[in-house]
Protein backbone atom coordinates (compact mmCIF):
# COMPACT_ATOMS: atom_id res chain seq x y z
CA UNK A 1 0.00 0.00 0.00
CA UNK A 2 1.21 3.48 -0.78
CA UNK A 3 2.51 5.52 2.14
CA UNK A 4 0.25 8.56 2.74
CA UNK A 5 1.95 11.71 1.45
CA UNK A 6 2.12 13.57 4.82
CA UNK A 7 3.97 10.59 6.32
CA UNK A 8 6.59 10.86 3.57
CA UNK A 9 7.17 14.45 4.67
CA UNK A 10 7.34 13.27 8.28
CA UNK A 11 10.00 10.73 7.35
CA UNK A 12 12.06 13.36 5.53
CA UNK A 13 11.97 15.63 8.57
CA UNK A 14 12.95 12.74 10.83
CA UNK A 15 15.86 11.93 8.50
CA UNK A 16 17.05 15.54 8.61
CA UNK A 17 16.68 15.61 12.38
CA UNK A 18 18.70 12.42 12.76
CA UNK A 19 21.66 14.26 11.23
CA UNK A 20 21.32 17.41 13.30
CA UNK A 21 19.84 16.29 16.63
CA UNK A 22 22.85 16.55 18.91
CA UNK A 23 22.55 20.20 19.88
CA UNK A 24 18.83 20.08 20.41
CA UNK A 25 18.82 16.97 22.60
CA UNK A 26 21.36 18.53 24.90
CA UNK A 27 19.10 21.57 25.26
CA UNK A 28 16.06 19.35 25.84
CA UNK A 29 17.70 17.72 28.85
CA UNK A 30 19.56 20.68 30.17
CA UNK A 31 16.98 23.43 30.04
CA UNK A 32 14.44 21.71 32.34
CA UNK A 33 17.21 21.02 34.84
CA UNK A 34 18.41 24.62 34.78
CA UNK A 35 14.91 26.05 35.04
CA UNK A 36 13.86 23.71 37.82
CA UNK A 37 17.04 24.43 39.73
CA UNK A 38 17.09 28.20 39.32
CA UNK A 39 13.40 28.97 39.55
CA UNK A 40 12.10 26.11 41.59
CA UNK A 41 14.87 25.55 44.08
CA UNK A 42 16.46 29.00 44.21
CA UNK A 43 13.45 31.27 43.90
CA UNK A 44 11.28 28.59 45.51
CA UNK A 45 13.04 28.76 48.85
CA UNK A 46 12.29 32.52 49.00
CA UNK A 47 8.66 32.07 48.01
CA UNK A 48 8.14 29.19 50.41
CA UNK A 49 9.68 31.21 53.28
CA UNK A 50 7.15 33.99 52.66
CA UNK A 51 4.14 31.76 51.99
CA UNK A 52 4.17 29.04 54.67
CA UNK A 53 0.98 27.57 53.18
CA UNK A 54 2.60 27.48 49.76
CA UNK A 55 0.99 28.43 46.45
CA UNK A 56 -2.08 26.23 45.96
CA UNK A 57 -0.94 24.46 49.15
CA UNK A 58 2.16 22.95 47.55
CA UNK A 59 5.84 23.95 47.57
CA UNK A 60 6.70 26.51 44.88
CA UNK A 61 8.72 23.97 42.89
CA UNK A 62 5.68 21.73 42.59
CA UNK A 63 3.50 24.68 41.62
CA UNK A 64 6.00 25.82 39.00
CA UNK A 65 7.08 22.56 37.37
CA UNK A 66 3.90 21.70 35.38
CA UNK A 67 3.76 25.30 34.13
CA UNK A 68 7.38 25.14 32.98
CA UNK A 69 6.67 21.87 31.23
CA UNK A 70 3.90 23.28 29.06
CA UNK A 71 5.80 26.55 28.57
CA UNK A 72 8.75 24.61 27.20
CA UNK A 73 6.40 22.78 24.84
CA UNK A 74 4.97 26.14 23.77
CA UNK A 75 8.44 27.51 23.00
CA UNK A 76 9.42 24.37 21.12
CA UNK A 77 6.26 24.78 19.03
CA UNK A 78 7.09 28.41 18.29
CA UNK A 79 10.57 27.36 17.16
CA UNK A 80 9.29 24.64 14.84
CA UNK A 81 6.75 26.98 13.30
CA UNK A 82 9.15 29.86 12.71
CA UNK A 83 12.83 29.38 11.76
CA UNK A 84 12.14 25.98 10.35
CA UNK A 85 9.33 27.23 8.12
CA UNK A 86 11.24 30.32 7.03
CA UNK A 87 14.14 28.05 6.10
CA UNK A 88 12.05 25.60 4.12
CA UNK A 89 10.40 28.37 2.11
CA UNK A 90 13.12 30.97 1.73
CA UNK A 91 16.61 29.93 2.74
CA UNK A 92 17.17 26.31 1.78
CA UNK A 93 13.98 26.10 -0.29
CA UNK A 94 13.65 22.44 0.66
CA UNK A 95 9.87 22.85 0.76
CA UNK A 96 9.87 23.99 -2.84
CA UNK A 97 12.06 21.04 -3.80
CA UNK A 98 9.59 18.67 -2.18
CA UNK A 99 6.71 20.01 -4.22
CA UNK A 100 8.28 18.77 -7.45
CA UNK A 101 7.61 15.25 -6.12
CA UNK A 102 4.10 13.80 -5.65
CA UNK A 103 3.83 15.77 -2.41
CA UNK A 104 1.45 18.72 -2.63
CA UNK A 105 1.02 21.76 -0.41
CA UNK A 106 -1.66 20.19 1.81
CA UNK A 107 0.44 17.09 2.51
CA UNK A 108 3.43 19.34 3.04
CA UNK A 109 1.67 21.31 5.78
CA UNK A 110 0.12 18.28 7.45
CA UNK A 111 3.48 16.47 7.40
CA UNK A 112 5.12 19.53 8.94
CA UNK A 113 2.46 19.61 11.69
CA UNK A 114 2.91 15.90 12.41
CA UNK A 115 6.67 16.15 12.65
CA UNK A 116 6.50 19.27 14.82
CA UNK A 117 4.06 17.43 17.11
CA UNK A 118 6.62 14.65 17.42
CA UNK A 119 9.27 17.21 18.36
CA UNK A 120 7.00 18.76 21.01
CA UNK A 121 6.27 15.29 22.33
CA UNK A 122 9.97 14.46 22.62
CA UNK A 123 10.81 17.66 24.47
CA UNK A 124 7.81 17.39 26.80
CA UNK A 125 8.43 13.75 27.62
CA UNK A 126 12.04 14.48 28.50
CA UNK A 127 10.86 17.33 30.73
CA UNK A 128 8.35 15.05 32.44
CA UNK A 129 11.03 12.48 33.16
CA UNK A 130 13.29 15.16 34.60
CA UNK A 131 10.42 16.31 36.84
CA UNK A 132 10.07 12.80 38.15
CA UNK A 133 13.83 12.40 38.48
CA UNK A 134 13.99 15.55 40.63
CA UNK A 135 11.07 14.21 42.69
CA UNK A 136 8.94 17.21 41.83
CA UNK A 137 5.99 14.95 41.05
CA UNK A 138 5.35 11.23 40.61
CA UNK A 139 6.20 9.92 37.14
CA UNK A 140 2.62 9.12 36.14
CA UNK A 141 1.29 12.59 36.94
CA UNK A 142 4.26 14.16 35.21
CA UNK A 143 3.65 12.09 32.10
CA UNK A 144 -0.07 12.94 32.18
CA UNK A 145 0.90 16.62 31.93
CA UNK A 146 2.52 15.83 28.57
CA UNK A 147 -1.06 15.82 27.16
CA UNK A 148 -1.68 19.55 27.66
CA UNK A 149 1.95 20.20 26.69
CA UNK A 150 1.37 18.51 23.35
CA UNK A 151 -1.83 20.49 22.79
CA UNK A 152 -0.28 23.88 23.46
CA UNK A 153 2.92 22.98 21.60
CA UNK A 154 1.08 21.99 18.44
CA UNK A 155 -1.27 24.98 18.76
CA UNK A 156 1.83 27.17 18.83
CA UNK A 157 3.29 25.39 15.77
CA UNK A 158 0.07 26.10 13.89
CA UNK A 159 -0.22 29.74 14.94
CA UNK A 160 3.46 30.49 14.35
CA UNK A 161 3.43 28.74 10.96
CA UNK A 162 0.41 30.76 9.88
CA UNK A 163 2.28 33.90 10.93
CA UNK A 164 5.66 32.97 9.41
CA UNK A 165 4.29 32.10 5.98
CA UNK A 166 2.96 35.65 5.74
CA UNK A 167 6.40 37.21 6.32
CA UNK A 168 8.79 38.28 3.59
CA UNK A 169 11.87 38.35 5.84
CA UNK A 170 12.82 37.15 9.33
CA UNK A 171 12.67 40.52 11.12
CA UNK A 172 8.99 39.86 11.88
CA UNK A 173 10.00 36.66 13.65
CA UNK A 174 12.29 38.45 16.11
CA UNK A 175 9.35 40.75 16.90
CA UNK A 176 7.06 37.78 17.31
CA UNK A 177 9.33 36.23 19.90
CA UNK A 178 9.93 39.51 21.70
CA UNK A 179 6.34 40.68 21.87
CA UNK A 180 4.30 37.46 21.81
CA UNK A 181 6.24 34.39 22.89
CA UNK A 182 8.25 35.85 25.77
CA UNK A 183 5.40 37.90 27.34
CA UNK A 184 3.16 34.85 27.06
CA UNK A 185 5.83 32.78 28.78
CA UNK A 186 6.04 35.29 31.63
CA UNK A 187 2.41 36.27 32.18
CA UNK A 188 0.22 33.22 31.51
CA UNK A 189 0.26 31.77 34.99
CA UNK A 190 3.46 29.73 34.79
CA UNK A 191 5.34 31.62 37.50
CA UNK A 192 2.42 33.04 39.52
CA UNK A 193 -1.39 32.84 39.35
CA UNK A 194 -2.84 35.29 36.82
CA UNK A 195 -5.05 36.68 39.59
CA UNK A 196 -1.90 38.52 40.69
CA UNK A 197 -1.81 40.40 37.37
CA UNK A 198 -3.36 43.89 37.07
CA UNK A 199 -7.09 43.55 36.40
CA UNK A 200 -6.94 44.70 32.77
CA UNK A 201 -4.23 42.16 31.91
CA UNK A 202 -6.13 39.16 33.23
CA UNK A 203 -8.50 38.79 30.24
CA UNK A 204 -5.45 38.99 27.93
CA UNK A 205 -3.80 36.16 29.83
CA UNK A 206 -6.97 34.08 29.63
CA UNK A 207 -7.00 34.10 25.81
CA UNK A 208 -3.38 32.93 25.50
CA UNK A 209 -3.07 29.25 24.65
CA UNK A 210 -0.41 28.85 27.30
CA UNK A 211 -2.78 29.83 30.12
CA UNK A 212 -5.12 26.97 29.26
CA UNK A 213 -2.30 24.45 29.09
CA UNK A 214 -0.93 25.67 32.43
CA UNK A 215 -4.33 25.22 34.08
CA UNK A 216 -4.69 21.71 32.63
CA UNK A 217 -1.18 20.63 33.54
CA UNK A 218 -1.36 22.04 37.05
CA UNK A 219 -4.67 20.27 37.58
CA UNK A 220 -3.00 17.01 36.57
CA UNK A 221 0.14 17.39 38.68
CA UNK A 222 -1.00 19.42 41.70
CA UNK A 223 -4.70 18.54 41.71
CA UNK A 224 -5.92 22.15 41.48
CA UNK A 225 -9.33 22.89 39.97
CA UNK A 226 -8.90 24.87 36.72
CA UNK A 227 -10.64 28.26 36.57
CA UNK A 228 -11.98 27.26 33.15
CA UNK A 229 -13.66 23.88 32.60
CA UNK A 230 -11.03 21.44 31.30
CA UNK A 231 -12.99 20.59 28.20
CA UNK A 232 -13.28 24.25 27.24
CA UNK A 233 -9.50 24.54 27.37
CA UNK A 234 -9.04 21.36 25.35
CA UNK A 235 -11.54 22.56 22.75
CA UNK A 236 -9.94 26.00 22.62
CA UNK A 237 -6.44 24.62 22.04
CA UNK A 238 -7.74 22.15 19.44
CA UNK A 239 -9.54 24.98 17.65
CA UNK A 240 -6.28 26.96 17.54
CA UNK A 241 -4.49 23.99 15.97
CA UNK A 242 -7.15 23.73 13.29
CA UNK A 243 -7.35 27.48 12.66
CA UNK A 244 -3.57 27.93 12.40
CA UNK A 245 -3.22 25.02 10.00
CA UNK A 246 -6.02 26.26 7.77
CA UNK A 247 -4.73 29.84 7.82
CA UNK A 248 -1.25 28.68 6.81
CA UNK A 249 -2.50 27.05 3.61
CA UNK A 250 -3.30 29.99 1.30
CA UNK A 251 -0.01 31.90 1.73
CA UNK A 252 1.95 28.67 1.30
CA UNK A 253 0.15 27.98 -1.97
CA UNK A 254 0.72 31.56 -3.08
CA UNK A 255 4.43 31.43 -2.26
CA UNK A 256 5.41 27.93 -3.30
CA UNK A 257 3.04 27.21 -6.18
CA UNK A 258 2.35 30.67 -7.66
CA UNK B 1 34.84 7.14 -19.41
CA UNK B 2 32.62 4.10 -19.00
CA UNK B 3 29.17 4.02 -20.51
CA UNK B 4 26.94 3.63 -17.51
CA UNK B 5 23.27 3.48 -18.28
CA UNK B 6 20.53 4.59 -15.97
CA UNK B 7 18.15 1.80 -15.09
CA UNK B 8 17.18 -1.10 -17.25
CA UNK B 9 14.04 0.25 -18.84
CA UNK B 10 13.81 0.61 -22.58
CA UNK B 11 12.11 3.56 -24.13
CA UNK B 12 10.02 3.29 -27.29
CA UNK B 13 11.50 4.65 -30.49
CA UNK B 14 10.60 8.18 -31.49
CA UNK B 15 9.71 7.47 -35.10
CA UNK B 16 7.26 4.67 -34.33
CA UNK B 17 4.84 7.03 -32.64
CA UNK B 18 2.25 9.09 -34.46
CA UNK B 19 1.91 12.82 -33.77
CA UNK B 20 -1.16 12.33 -31.58
CA UNK B 21 0.96 10.54 -29.01
CA UNK B 22 2.52 13.82 -27.96
CA UNK B 23 3.82 13.65 -24.39
CA UNK B 24 3.01 17.31 -23.92
CA UNK B 25 0.42 19.21 -25.81
CA UNK B 26 -0.27 22.85 -25.05
CA UNK B 27 -2.99 24.98 -26.64
CA UNK B 28 -3.19 28.71 -25.99
CA UNK B 29 -1.35 28.09 -22.72
CA UNK B 30 -1.36 31.24 -20.62
CA UNK B 31 0.09 32.23 -17.26
CA UNK B 32 -0.73 35.50 -15.57
CA UNK B 33 0.59 36.89 -12.31
CA UNK B 34 -2.10 39.40 -11.44
CA UNK B 35 -2.39 41.54 -14.56
CA UNK B 36 1.06 40.63 -15.82
CA UNK B 37 1.08 38.08 -18.63
CA UNK B 38 4.16 35.88 -18.22
CA UNK B 39 3.15 33.24 -20.79
CA UNK B 40 0.96 34.56 -23.57
CA UNK B 41 -1.12 31.87 -25.25
CA UNK B 42 1.57 29.52 -26.52
CA UNK B 43 1.04 26.30 -28.53
CA UNK B 44 3.52 23.45 -28.73
CA UNK B 45 3.81 19.69 -28.74
CA UNK B 46 6.59 17.49 -27.43
CA UNK B 47 6.95 13.96 -28.74
CA UNK B 48 8.24 10.82 -27.11
CA UNK B 49 12.01 10.57 -26.97
CA UNK B 50 12.87 14.00 -28.31
CA UNK B 51 14.94 16.70 -26.68
CA UNK B 52 12.80 19.81 -26.80
CA UNK B 53 14.16 23.22 -25.96
CA UNK B 54 12.82 26.56 -24.81
CA UNK B 55 15.30 29.24 -25.77
CA UNK B 56 14.80 32.80 -24.65
CA UNK B 57 16.24 35.75 -22.72
CA UNK B 58 15.59 36.59 -19.04
CA UNK B 59 11.91 36.97 -18.29
CA UNK B 60 10.75 35.28 -21.51
CA UNK B 61 8.46 32.97 -19.56
CA UNK B 62 10.51 29.77 -19.73
CA UNK B 63 10.39 28.91 -16.03
CA UNK B 64 6.71 29.81 -15.82
CA UNK B 65 6.04 27.35 -18.64
CA UNK B 66 8.17 24.62 -17.03
CA UNK B 67 6.35 25.04 -13.73
CA UNK B 68 2.97 24.61 -15.36
CA UNK B 69 4.21 21.47 -17.10
CA UNK B 70 5.61 20.23 -13.80
CA UNK B 71 2.23 20.69 -12.08
CA UNK B 72 3.55 23.14 -9.49
CA UNK B 73 1.91 26.24 -10.91
CA UNK B 74 -1.76 26.55 -11.84
CA UNK B 75 -2.63 27.28 -15.48
CA UNK B 76 -4.38 30.61 -15.95
CA UNK B 77 -5.92 29.89 -19.36
CA UNK B 78 -5.66 27.38 -22.19
CA UNK B 79 -5.19 23.63 -22.29
CA UNK B 80 -2.23 21.57 -21.21
CA UNK B 81 -1.87 17.80 -21.20
CA UNK B 82 1.31 16.16 -19.94
CA UNK B 83 1.82 12.40 -20.25
CA UNK B 84 -1.89 12.19 -20.94
CA UNK B 85 -2.68 13.78 -17.58
CA UNK B 86 -4.18 17.10 -16.53
CA UNK B 87 -1.63 18.95 -14.36
CA UNK B 88 -4.40 20.86 -12.60
CA UNK B 89 -6.35 17.85 -11.33
CA UNK B 90 -3.85 14.98 -11.48
CA UNK B 91 -0.80 16.76 -10.05
CA UNK B 92 0.52 14.09 -7.67
CA UNK B 93 0.07 11.34 -10.26
CA UNK B 94 1.82 13.41 -12.92
CA UNK B 95 4.66 14.55 -10.67
CA UNK B 96 5.39 10.97 -9.70
CA UNK B 97 6.31 10.34 -13.36
CA UNK B 98 8.38 13.48 -13.95
CA UNK B 99 11.97 14.32 -13.16
CA UNK B 100 12.73 17.97 -12.51
CA UNK B 101 15.93 19.99 -12.37
CA UNK B 102 14.85 23.42 -11.11
CA UNK B 103 16.58 26.63 -12.09
CA UNK B 104 17.84 27.23 -8.54
CA UNK B 105 19.82 24.72 -6.49
CA UNK B 106 17.52 23.56 -3.71
CA UNK B 107 19.37 20.64 -2.20
CA UNK B 108 19.51 20.32 1.57
CA UNK B 109 22.98 21.75 2.19
CA UNK B 110 23.23 20.26 5.68
CA UNK B 111 22.81 16.71 4.47
CA UNK B 112 25.06 14.43 2.47
CA UNK B 113 24.61 13.58 -1.19
CA UNK B 114 23.32 10.16 -0.20
CA UNK B 115 20.80 11.54 2.30
CA UNK B 116 19.49 14.07 -0.20
CA UNK B 117 18.90 11.38 -2.77
CA UNK B 118 17.47 8.88 -0.29
CA UNK B 119 15.09 11.51 1.07
CA UNK B 120 13.94 12.42 -2.40
CA UNK B 121 13.42 8.82 -3.41
CA UNK B 122 11.25 8.30 -0.34
CA UNK B 123 8.94 11.10 -1.49
CA UNK B 124 8.13 8.77 -4.38
CA UNK B 125 7.52 5.91 -1.95
CA UNK B 126 10.29 3.77 -3.41
CA UNK B 127 11.71 1.13 -1.08
CA UNK B 128 14.94 1.99 0.71
CA UNK B 129 16.71 -0.96 -0.89
CA UNK B 130 15.59 0.09 -4.37
CA UNK B 131 16.71 3.67 -3.75
CA UNK B 132 20.07 2.55 -2.44
CA UNK B 133 20.66 0.58 -5.62
CA UNK B 134 19.47 3.45 -7.74
CA UNK B 135 21.73 5.93 -5.94
CA UNK B 136 24.77 3.79 -6.72
CA UNK B 137 23.75 3.72 -10.40
CA UNK B 138 23.04 7.43 -10.57
CA UNK B 139 26.20 8.52 -8.78
CA UNK B 140 28.16 6.46 -11.29
CA UNK B 141 26.20 8.11 -14.07
CA UNK B 142 26.92 11.67 -12.89
CA UNK B 143 30.48 10.65 -11.92
CA UNK B 144 30.18 11.52 -8.25
CA UNK B 145 30.69 8.11 -6.65
CA UNK B 146 33.43 9.47 -4.39
CA UNK B 147 31.14 12.23 -3.10
CA UNK B 148 28.41 9.92 -1.82
CA UNK B 149 28.97 10.84 1.82
CA UNK B 150 30.05 14.44 1.31
CA UNK B 151 27.85 17.24 2.57
CA UNK B 152 26.22 19.28 -0.19
CA UNK B 153 27.75 22.45 1.23
CA UNK B 154 31.20 21.02 0.44
CA UNK B 155 30.48 20.55 -3.29
CA UNK B 156 31.26 22.86 -6.21
CA UNK B 157 28.48 24.43 -8.28
CA UNK B 158 28.93 21.92 -11.08
CA UNK B 159 28.83 18.99 -8.64
CA UNK B 160 25.64 20.30 -7.03
CA UNK B 161 24.07 20.52 -10.46
CA UNK B 162 25.01 16.90 -11.11
CA UNK B 163 23.52 15.83 -7.77
CA UNK B 164 20.31 17.61 -8.75
CA UNK B 165 20.31 15.73 -12.04
CA UNK B 166 20.74 12.47 -10.14
CA UNK B 167 17.92 13.51 -7.82
CA UNK B 168 15.65 14.25 -10.76
CA UNK B 169 16.27 10.77 -12.16
CA UNK B 170 15.70 8.88 -8.90
CA UNK B 171 12.16 7.83 -9.87
CA UNK B 172 13.08 6.75 -13.44
CA UNK B 173 10.93 9.52 -14.89
CA UNK B 174 9.07 9.29 -18.19
CA UNK B 175 10.10 12.85 -18.90
CA UNK B 176 13.00 14.93 -17.62
CA UNK B 177 12.49 18.68 -17.26
CA UNK B 178 15.62 20.82 -16.90
CA UNK B 179 15.40 24.54 -16.24
CA UNK B 180 18.71 26.14 -17.23
CA UNK B 181 20.79 23.12 -16.25
CA UNK B 182 24.17 24.76 -16.83
CA UNK B 183 23.67 28.45 -16.06
CA UNK B 184 26.47 29.75 -13.87
CA UNK B 185 28.85 26.87 -14.57
CA UNK B 186 32.30 27.12 -16.10
CA UNK B 187 32.75 25.75 -19.64
CA UNK B 188 34.27 22.49 -18.48
CA UNK B 189 31.49 21.74 -16.01
CA UNK B 190 28.96 22.55 -18.73
CA UNK B 191 30.52 20.07 -21.11
CA UNK B 192 30.42 17.34 -18.47
CA UNK B 193 26.72 18.03 -17.98
CA UNK B 194 25.99 18.14 -21.70
CA UNK B 195 27.69 14.82 -22.10
CA UNK B 196 25.50 13.27 -19.38
CA UNK B 197 22.33 14.74 -20.86
CA UNK B 198 23.31 13.53 -24.29
CA UNK B 199 23.61 10.02 -22.90
CA UNK B 200 20.15 10.24 -21.39
CA UNK B 201 18.81 11.32 -24.74
CA UNK B 202 20.54 8.34 -26.35
CA UNK B 203 18.71 6.11 -23.91
CA UNK B 204 15.42 7.52 -25.12
CA UNK B 205 14.57 9.79 -22.19
CA UNK B 206 12.39 12.69 -23.30
CA UNK B 207 14.15 15.91 -22.35
CA UNK B 208 12.63 19.35 -21.91
CA UNK B 209 15.37 21.96 -21.57
CA UNK B 210 15.25 25.70 -21.10
CA UNK B 211 18.29 27.77 -21.74
CA UNK B 212 19.48 31.15 -22.81
CA UNK B 213 22.64 29.70 -24.28
CA UNK B 214 22.32 29.08 -27.98
CA UNK B 215 25.22 26.65 -27.99
CA UNK B 216 23.44 24.57 -25.37
CA UNK B 217 20.29 24.53 -27.47
CA UNK B 218 22.27 23.61 -30.59
CA UNK B 219 24.09 20.81 -28.78
CA UNK B 220 21.17 19.19 -27.06
CA UNK B 221 17.88 20.00 -28.73
CA UNK B 222 16.25 18.15 -31.62
CA UNK B 223 13.62 20.81 -31.79
CA UNK B 224 13.10 24.06 -29.98
CA UNK B 225 10.91 27.07 -29.65
CA UNK B 226 12.29 30.56 -29.28
CA UNK B 227 10.40 32.51 -26.64
CA UNK B 228 10.31 36.22 -26.08
CA UNK B 229 8.03 38.22 -23.78
CA UNK B 230 5.76 35.25 -23.15
CA UNK B 231 5.29 34.37 -26.81
CA UNK B 232 6.79 31.77 -29.13
CA UNK B 233 8.47 33.65 -31.96
CA UNK B 234 9.88 30.69 -33.90
CA UNK B 235 9.90 26.92 -33.85
CA UNK B 236 11.96 24.18 -35.50
CA UNK B 237 15.22 22.26 -35.34
CA UNK B 238 18.32 24.38 -34.65
CA UNK B 239 19.49 23.94 -38.26
CA UNK B 240 16.15 24.69 -39.86
CA UNK B 241 15.72 27.79 -37.69
CA UNK B 242 19.09 29.07 -38.83
CA UNK B 243 18.40 28.22 -42.46
CA UNK B 244 14.98 29.83 -42.32
CA UNK B 245 15.75 33.05 -40.53
CA UNK B 246 19.27 34.12 -41.34
CA UNK B 247 21.87 33.98 -44.17
CA UNK B 248 24.52 31.33 -43.82
CA UNK B 249 27.47 33.48 -42.72
CA UNK B 250 28.15 36.48 -40.53
CA UNK B 251 31.05 38.88 -40.67
CA UNK B 252 31.66 40.57 -37.33
CA UNK B 253 33.41 43.91 -37.35
CA UNK B 254 34.92 45.64 -34.36
CA UNK B 255 35.93 49.27 -34.46
CA UNK B 256 37.99 51.49 -32.17
CA UNK B 257 35.99 53.20 -29.43
CA UNK B 258 33.76 55.93 -30.81
CA UNK B 259 34.12 54.90 -34.46
CA UNK B 260 31.26 52.36 -34.46
CA UNK B 261 28.67 55.13 -34.11
CA UNK B 262 29.98 56.96 -37.17
CA UNK B 263 30.15 54.05 -39.63
CA UNK B 264 26.54 52.84 -39.25
CA UNK B 265 25.36 53.93 -42.70
CA UNK B 266 28.41 52.61 -44.46
CA UNK B 267 28.10 49.19 -42.76
CA UNK B 268 24.39 49.05 -43.52
CA UNK B 269 25.24 49.42 -47.22
CA UNK B 270 27.33 46.24 -47.21
CA UNK B 271 24.41 43.81 -47.16
CA UNK B 272 20.62 43.45 -47.05
CA UNK B 273 20.85 42.70 -43.40
CA UNK B 274 23.20 44.23 -40.88
CA UNK B 275 23.04 44.82 -37.15
CA UNK B 276 24.86 47.45 -35.15
CA UNK B 277 25.30 46.18 -31.59
CA UNK B 278 26.79 47.95 -28.60
CA UNK B 279 30.29 46.62 -29.22
CA UNK B 280 30.35 45.42 -32.83
CA UNK B 281 28.66 45.41 -36.21
CA UNK B 282 27.27 42.25 -37.84
CA UNK B 283 27.04 41.83 -41.58
CA UNK B 284 24.92 38.86 -42.72
CA UNK B 285 25.89 37.32 -46.02
CA UNK B 286 25.76 34.12 -48.05
CA UNK B 287 29.41 34.48 -48.96
CA UNK B 288 31.70 35.69 -46.19
CA UNK B 289 34.84 35.77 -48.37
CA UNK B 290 33.22 38.08 -50.88
CA UNK B 291 31.96 40.39 -48.12
CA UNK B 292 35.39 40.54 -46.51
CA UNK B 293 36.92 41.41 -49.88
CA UNK B 294 34.41 44.22 -50.29
CA UNK B 295 35.20 45.53 -46.82
CA UNK B 296 38.96 45.52 -47.34
CA UNK B 297 38.53 47.55 -50.55
CA UNK B 298 36.29 50.07 -48.81
CA UNK B 299 37.27 53.02 -46.63
CA UNK B 300 36.17 51.16 -43.49
CA UNK B 301 38.97 50.44 -41.05
CA UNK B 302 37.73 47.86 -38.55
CA UNK B 303 40.08 46.73 -35.78
CA UNK B 304 39.13 43.09 -36.26
CA UNK B 305 37.16 41.19 -38.88
CA UNK B 306 35.76 37.78 -37.99
CA UNK B 307 33.78 35.50 -40.29
CA UNK B 308 31.62 32.76 -38.77
CA UNK B 309 28.54 30.63 -39.40
CA UNK B 310 25.18 31.97 -38.30
CA UNK B 311 23.89 30.59 -35.00
CA UNK B 312 20.66 30.62 -33.04
CA UNK B 313 21.92 33.82 -31.46
CA UNK B 314 21.58 35.45 -34.88
CA UNK B 315 18.12 33.95 -35.32
CA UNK B 316 17.10 35.47 -32.04
CA UNK B 317 18.58 38.83 -32.94
CA UNK B 318 16.72 38.69 -36.23
CA UNK B 319 13.40 37.85 -34.62
CA UNK B 320 13.49 40.20 -31.65
CA UNK B 321 16.11 42.82 -32.45
CA UNK B 322 17.87 41.95 -29.19
CA UNK B 323 20.69 39.66 -28.07
CA UNK B 324 19.97 36.60 -25.95
CA UNK B 325 22.42 37.13 -23.13
CA UNK B 326 22.62 40.75 -22.10
N1 LIG C 1 5.61 34.48 -8.80
C1 LIG C 1 5.64 35.51 -9.67
N2 LIG C 1 4.96 36.63 -9.41
C2 LIG C 1 4.98 37.67 -10.28
N3 LIG C 1 5.66 37.67 -11.43
C3 LIG C 1 6.37 36.59 -11.74
C4 LIG C 1 6.40 35.45 -10.88
N4 LIG C 1 7.19 34.51 -11.45
C5 LIG C 1 7.63 35.06 -12.62
N5 LIG C 1 7.14 36.30 -12.79
C6 LIG C 1 7.41 37.17 -13.95
O1 LIG C 1 7.07 36.49 -15.13
C7 LIG C 1 8.01 36.77 -16.17
C8 LIG C 1 8.55 35.47 -16.71
O2 LIG C 1 9.33 34.88 -15.71
P1 LIG C 1 10.03 33.49 -15.91
O3 LIG C 1 10.69 33.15 -14.62
O4 LIG C 1 9.08 32.50 -16.46
O5 LIG C 1 11.13 33.86 -17.01
P2 LIG C 1 12.33 33.00 -17.56
O6 LIG C 1 12.19 32.93 -19.04
O7 LIG C 1 12.45 31.73 -16.84
O8 LIG C 1 13.56 33.95 -17.23
P3 LIG C 1 15.04 33.60 -16.71
O9 LIG C 1 15.86 33.31 -17.92
O10 LIG C 1 15.48 34.86 -16.04
O11 LIG C 1 14.94 32.47 -15.76
C9 LIG C 1 9.06 37.67 -15.55
O12 LIG C 1 8.81 38.99 -15.94
C10 LIG C 1 8.89 37.50 -14.07
O13 LIG C 1 9.19 38.68 -13.38
MG1 LIG D 1 13.82 30.91 -15.61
Amino acid sequence: MATPLPLRVFEAEARTYRRTWRGSVFTSFLSPVLYLLAMGVGLGSLVDANLPAGLENVPYLTFLAPGLLVATAMQTGAGEGSWKVMGGIKWTQTWKARLASPIGTTSLVIGHMLWSAARVLMVSAIFAFMMAAFRVAPLLQSLAAVGPALLVGVAMVAITTAFTVRLEDPTGLAMFFRFVVIPMFLFSGVFFPITNLPGWLQPVAVVTPLYHAVELARATVVGTTPAVAWWVSVLYLSALILAGTVLAMAPIRRKLTP
Amino acid sequence: MNTSTVGSRTYPQVSSLPMSDALISARALTKKFGDFVAVDGIDFEVRQGEAFGFLGPNGAGKTSTMRMIGAVSPITEGDLTVLGLDPMTQGPQLRSRLGVVPQENNLDEELTVFDNLMMYGRYFDLSRAAIRERIAELLAFVQLEDKRDAKISALSGGMKRRVIIARGLINEPDMFILDEPTTGLDPQARHVLWDRLYRLKQQGVTLIITTHYMDEAEQLCDRLVVMDKGKIVAEGSPLSLIAQHTPRDVVELRFPVGVLETVGDHVAGLSDRTEILADRALVYTDDADKTIAVISESTLEPETVLARRSTLEDVFLRLTGRTLVD
